[in-house]
């Protein structure tokens, strides 16, 4: 239980700035939580995809760790599960619809895993994690928070993977030709999902090597 | 010699902690141990410290690939000058894949030896010696023509994540040289499999497809004879072409102890089993090809005898070894014949024994106590 306090406190007061901040690095829902990793597999090919599917999902972590926030107290925990899913998947359905309608390229593209928002493991950690115990506004800053840490590991993954496995970067050719002619050619494997696995893992090992103390013993 | 080992001497003072290269000292102990057998001795306990230690092991494995190797220049060079309907003489044939395949040699050498001089340094540990096998095992498993930056990645690729995530030698769960033919395989597929992979010099006249690439596309007609297969005068990756050769090389490795007969003899075993097993089944012609021919074809023999032997990604208990053997010939077969997107099963087939390998053990170590355990109540019962 939130203990009471006398004044009100800042909106953007440390704390919930760390909120914010905290799943971007030493919190990070992918690298340090684990949790995700399907569907960053299977986005991350191309970057336009990636960046459309992390702003998918932080848009839902964050309205529905705000939502399930101002029901907090009227949900009983027996049901408490559904009635999250009830909240998660009509977001998700909101989005898919929004992205159909503004980006059905990239809708396609994506194709199934934005229905699968919904059974990501992210949402619903944060959902009984954090949201289930904290008041609106924290709770919605750590949603977003959480999104931009999944986002940011997405984006990450992509770039490498469509920059050495297709030679571009948001569709354009970055790879000048002139090094195509020399005989470089493109790693079909950067696209293939078990290297988005190679890539998160080699990220998860720059971050460990940077901070110690996300090494498990 | 005596002069180099006073050098030796000389420098090691600055390669010991506190002096001028402290951070280099497992560099320097693994060029003194390449050229010298190291003076340790075991303070304490019952060790026995055999003469042979791992560096004197891998030698004996690098022994045993000399003559495929050779041959497989030879092959090349031959190869080569018969696409243009030309038989030059040997020393030709032989300078000519010489010329092919040296630089092959010295990329794989020199980028993995490069990463794994580098990992003792950060890792303060010594350099191991694994990768003086692998170094020479991955020329002999790549196409001749295979671009020199492609191979430098895919051996960067083998020895970061196929070995030094793991800890390094000794603990990996994946063969490295198979597991840098797999990343080009799937990295640059273009270069690596299919029946356009072995052109001489990109000659449009001369398709000079693998005979697996032939078998896979069902143009049996102008199959080379078995006389060729078995001799090695077909196209094909550097050392896997003659499995006569290979043979010998094998044969060597079993009298020196350092492979197991077991695994050997299991997988031709399981790839002649699957093999009649197609044979019976019948139902197209690659499945019609007899099972012995698949022993000479490809990379099976070589497989076989160089790569699913290695001590360290094989199964470890005696049991263990004949299932693990057995389904890689098995498996092997059943990729080749059923999937069209892999001409050559051989190296996937080891490759996913080698994560099943761990289990074999754990299942047999199981059973074992399992029956004892059993045996023990039956006497106290009685």
């Amino acid at each position: 239980m939130q203990t009471e306090k006398t004044e009100r406190e800042a909106l953007f007061s440390p704390k919930n700035i760390k909120l914010l901040t905290g799943p971007l690095n030493m919190n990070n829902p992918i690298t340090v939580q684990v949790l995700g990793i399907c569907s960053a597999l299977a986005v991350t090919a191309k970057l336009k995809p990636a960046i459309v599917m992390s702003l998918a999902v932080m848009v839902v972590t964050g309205f529905s760790n705000l939502v399930v926030s101002f029901l907090r107290n009227g949900i009983p925990p027996r049901i408490r599960i559904i009635v999250q899913l009830v909240v998660v998947a009509t977001l998700v359905i909101l989005v898919d619809q929004l992205l159909k309608a503004f980006v059905f390229d990239v809708s396609k593209q994506l194709s199934v895993f934005v229905g699968l928002i919904i059974t990501n493991c992210i949402i619903m950690g944060r959902l009984e994690a954090f949201a289930m115990a904290n008041k609106p506004w924290p709770a919605f800053l750590d949603g977003i928070g959480n999104g931009l840490g999944y986002g940011l590991i997405l984006i990450t993954v992509a770039f490498f993977r469509e920059l050495f496995g297709s030679g571009t970067l948001f569709n354009y050719q970055v790879i000048p030709q002139s090094l195509y002619n020399a005989g470089y050619v493109n790693n079909g494997m950067m696209i293939l999902p078990p290297m988005a696995l190679i890539t998160v893992g080699v990220i998860i090992w720059v971050q460990r090597y940077y901070n110690r103390s996300l090494i498990e013993k | 010699m005596k002069a180099l080992r006073k050098f030796l001497d000389k420098q090691k003072p600055h390669f010991q902690p506190g002096g001028k290269f402290e951070k280099l000292e497992s560099s320097f102990e693994a060029f003194e141990t390449f050229l010298y057998v190291p003076d340790k001795v075991t303070q304490s306990g019952a060790h026995i410290r055999d003469a042979v230690d791992m560096k004197r092991t891998m030698s004996f494995v690098i022994i045993g690939v000399i003559p495929t190797l050779l041959f497989g220049m030879w092959n090349v060079g031959y190869q080569h000058f018969l696409s243009f309907g030309q038989h030059p003489d040997i020393l030709t044939n032989f300078l000519y894949g010489l010329g092919k395949v040296l630089p092959i040699i010295i990329v794989s050498y020199g980028v993995g030896l490069g990463i794994e001089f580098l990992f003792a340094q950060i890792r303060h540990h010594e350099v191991n010696e694994g990768y003086l096998v692998t170094g020479i095992l991955i020329p002999l498993i790549v196409p001749p023509d295979i671009p020199l930056w492609e191979l430098a990645v895919a051996v960067a690729f083998a020895v970061i994540f196929g070995k030094e995530v793991f800890g390094g030698t000794g603990m990996n769960v994946f063969n490295p040289a198979l597991t840098a033919r797999a990343f080009l395989f799937f990295a640059y597929p273009g270069n690596m499999s299919g029946e356009k992979v072995w052109i001489a010099d990109k000659l449009d006249s001369f398709s000079g497809a693998t005979p697996l690439g032939q078998a896979l596309v069902g143009n049996f007609h102008n199959f080379p004879s078995p006389h060729d297969m078995f001799f090695g005068f077909i196209p094909g990756s550097v050392g896997e072409t003659s499995t006569f050769l290979i043979l010998i090389g094998g044969l060597f490795l079993l009298i020196t102890g350092v492979a197991s007969w077991r695994i050997m003899l299991s997988v031709f075993a399981g790839g002649l089993a699957m093999g009649w097993i197609f044979n019976l089944v019948g139902a197209n012609q690659y499945m019609q090809l007899p099972a012995w021919e698949h022993m000479i074809m490809g990379g099976f023999a070589f497989g076989a005898v160089f790569m699913a032997t290695d001590p360290v990604t094989s199964a470890q208990t005696t049991k263990g070894k004949y299932y693990y053997g057995f389904l890689i010939g098995m498996l092997a077969i059943l990729i080749r014949v059923f999937n069209p997107a892999y001409p050559e099963g051989m190296m996937l087939a080891i490759l996913l024994m080698n994560v099943f390998a761990p289990l074999i053990d754990h299942i047999i170590v199981k059973s074992n106590i399992k029956k004892r355990l059993k045996r023990a109540k039956m006497m106290l019962a009685e």
